[in-house]
């Protein structure tokens, strides 16, 4: 799959839209050919002099589910920011799949791509209804005159429909999203993401302020999405780490500390000490 | 399934909406038109030239009005700077209208009378085909198009949102506003084209042509609105809620604000050019003043008088903020600006929703009383 090489050619200023001048996402197709969905190299990121990122290493497995821990500023929420295409990176190299360059990419291309992101508080569109987010968020031509011209189809209400029993909001279609619980709000989002139909998931504290029933409801529905997808999982509940299973990476002032299954991780006398030893 | 896009239109509005309508329209086509011509001046029941002149200015504010509750109630993008598209649109239809006056003006030349006195011997290149009726009404929408996309395209791209939009856009038609007033730019100075004689060849004076302007302002206006309805509810109307209230979101899961935000923008400033152009023939005037800060500033007043993201909050504003303003300004004069700052602090403070909110608000209060 050599033809899916980059096509950009020159470097792109930070917020530029060259490529979809008439929203066209011209970016190739995601190559998962080596069994790698995301691959970070050397990323450091500063801001003012602080290094948010530090020669930042990671790599993905497609199919994997990889939770990502580290004290606060470990630089968890810049590493989603370069992935994403919100933040770009003063050195370093981010690939999605073989071929696709994130570094140079805009946001929205991005999500075309196949990468979807909840954000740490749950980002929804408060005005709107539940059904109508998931409307919003649902895989599509996203360009301004498709917009105006759609009419959902009956199996893009189906879809919307399994989405919303999957999020248990069923009974919740027709609510402003702006009145659901904080809970309520997490699925929603993540709801969305899955309408998306992203190859990789980048979930930022998805369980913060749910009840312990919905955290663990929420494990269970990662662990039936990974395998499918790739899901990259920021928390900070260690119960709910577990539940996931899978590898654990660890984050200390911008590049990895410590590798491994949980037990390893949280033996590790570093991390002990990150954790603890302030 | 594909919908036709007639049975989406009709969908924009609902039933009670509909009636209102068809009412407003024959008002405007029948009513008003009969009891003008129909009955003598002295009757109770004449509606005067004063009157009609009068409601025809402010159906073409509220057709502002609602281009910009579009860009702001509901793409949440505060533009102060609305005054310069309706002054294009009018200076693009007045140029046709100073064509119109022929030999007819005070030194009888082919050329219009501001061009004689600054001793210019042809038109100018901008003012080839401004007699011709189509191309005008071409440029009426075309010229705010461009502006609007040009600036809108590198603003958006910017990322500049909020008060530095809304500063910008003052600037924007501040600078517009002196280039107008000088002689040189070929728009007739900050005399502006006054004077008209004919539009289409009927003189512009007369009763049956103030009434077809009439009409066709108030048909204007309503199809606006329904247009404006049918946007607002389409899924693009959707996106750019979205858009006002957490962008972030709306680009990570696809969508890129620019070209939604520069489509509503444009949008919005040629429907601004449109009411110019239909404002320039029945008013008999258009002048820089037009493009003042503070003439765009009333604009944003307006809407938030009616009711931000209402689409007929705005048209509500419009009407009472300006028959206020003809009532004061020949009542007390130098109070109308006192009374619209406290109108505008009064709003802001205490009717975040507008006159449409607080009319919400009231029927909830009736309801929950009946109970």
């Amino acid at each position: 799959m050599l033809n899916t090489v980059n096509i950009f050619e020159d470097d792109r200023p930070e917020g530029s839209d060259g490529a979809d001048q008439m929203g066209h996402f011209v970016t190739g197709e995601l190559d998962l050919s080596h069994g790698v969905a995301l691959y970070l190299e050397d990323i450091t990121v500063s801001f003012d002099g602080f290094k948010a990122l530090n020669n930042l290493n990671l790599e993905i497995n497609a199919g994997e589910l990889r939770c990502i821990i580290g004290p606060n500023g470990a630089g968890k929420t810049t590493m989603m920011d370069v992935i994403t295409g919100k933040t770009r990176p003063d050195s370093g190299k981010a690939f999605f799949g073989q071929s696709i360059d994130l570094t140079r990419l805009t946001e929205p291309e991005i999500a075309h791509v196949g990468i979807g992101r909840k954000f740490q508080t749950p980002t929804i569109f408060e005005q709107h209804t539940v059904f109508e987010n998931l409307e919003l968020a649902m895989k599509t031509d996203k360009r301004v005159w498709k917009s105006l011209m759609a009419w959902l189809a009956g199996d893009e209400r189906d879809k919307i429909a399994e989405t919303l029993r999957l999020i248990r909001l069923d009974g919740e279609a027709d609510r402003q999203a702006g009145l659901l619980s904080h809970g309520q709000k997490q699925w929603l989002e993540i709801g969305m993401l899955l309408m998306q139909e992203p190859k990789l998931l980048l979930l930022d504290e998805p369980v913060a302020g749910m009840t312990d029933d919905e955290t663990m409801r929420t494990a269970e529905l990662f662990v039936s999405l990974a395998g499918k997808h790739s899901l990259v999982v920021v928390e900070h509940d260690m119960a709910f780490v577990e539940k996931l299973g899978g590898l654990v990476t660890v984050l200390h002032e911008g590049s990895v500390l410590a590798e491994g299954d949980l037990a390893t991780v949280q033996n590790d006398q570093r991390v002990i000490e990150v954790y603890l030893g302030r | 399934m594909r919908k036709p896009l007639t049975i989406r239109i009709l969908s924009a509005l609902d039933k009670k909406s509909w009636i209102a309508l068809g009412i407003f329209l024959a008002l405007a086509l029948v009513v008003i038109p009969v009891l003008h011509l129909n009955f003598p001046e002295d009757s109770a029941l004449h509606v005067s030239t004063y009157a009609i002149t009068l409601i025809g200015k402010i159906m073409c504010y509220a057709l502002v009005a609602v281009a910009m509750d579009l860009i702001w109630g509901y793409g949440g993008i505060l533009s102060l700077g609305h005054g310069l598209f309706f002054a294009l649109g009018g200076y693009a239809f007045g140029m046709y209208l100073m064509r119109q006056i022929g030999r007819d003006g005070s030194y009888g030349a082919d050329l219009p009378d501001f061009m004689v006195f600054l001793d210019w011997k042809e038109l100018p290149w901008f003012w080839v085909g401004s007699d011709s009726f189509g191309w005008v009404a071409f440029l009426v929408m075309a010229v705010p198009a461009v502006v609007a996309f040009v600036f809108g395209y590198f603003a958006f791209r910017s990322r500049i949102k909020g008060v530095y939009f809304s500063i910008i856009t003052q600037a924007l038609t501040y600078a517009a506003m002196l280039l107008f007033f000088r002689n040189e730019t070929g728009f007739g100075g900050n005399n502006g084209f006054t004077d008209f004689k004919r539009v289409l060849g009927y003189s512009i004076t007369s009763s049956e042509t103030r009434l077809v302007l009439f009409g066709l302002t108030a048909i204007t206006l309503a199809a606006t609105l329904v247009f404006a309805a049918w946007l607002v509810k389409s899924k693009f109307g959707r996106v750019l809620t979205a858009i006002r209230d957490a962008e972030s979101r709306i680009m990570f899961i696809g969508y890129n604000p620019l070209w939604y935000k520069l489509t509503i923008w444009v949008i919005s400033a040629v429907l601004c050019g449109i009411a110019g152009a239909l404002y320039v023939p029945q008013v008999g005037i258009i002048n820089p003043s037009e493009m003042s800060p503070a003439n765009s500033i009333e604009i944003a007043i307006w809407v938030a008088v009616g009711g931000r993201g209402t689409l007929i909050g705005p048209i509500i504003g419009a009407f009472v903020v300006n028959l206020a303003k003809s009532w004061f300004t020949v009542s007390f004069p130098e109070y109308w600006l006192f009374f619209l700052g406290l109108l505008f602090i009064v709003v802001t403070l205490m009717l975040p929703q507008g006159l449409v909110g607080l009319w919400k608000k009231l029927m909830a209060k009736k309801g929950d009383a009946a109970c």
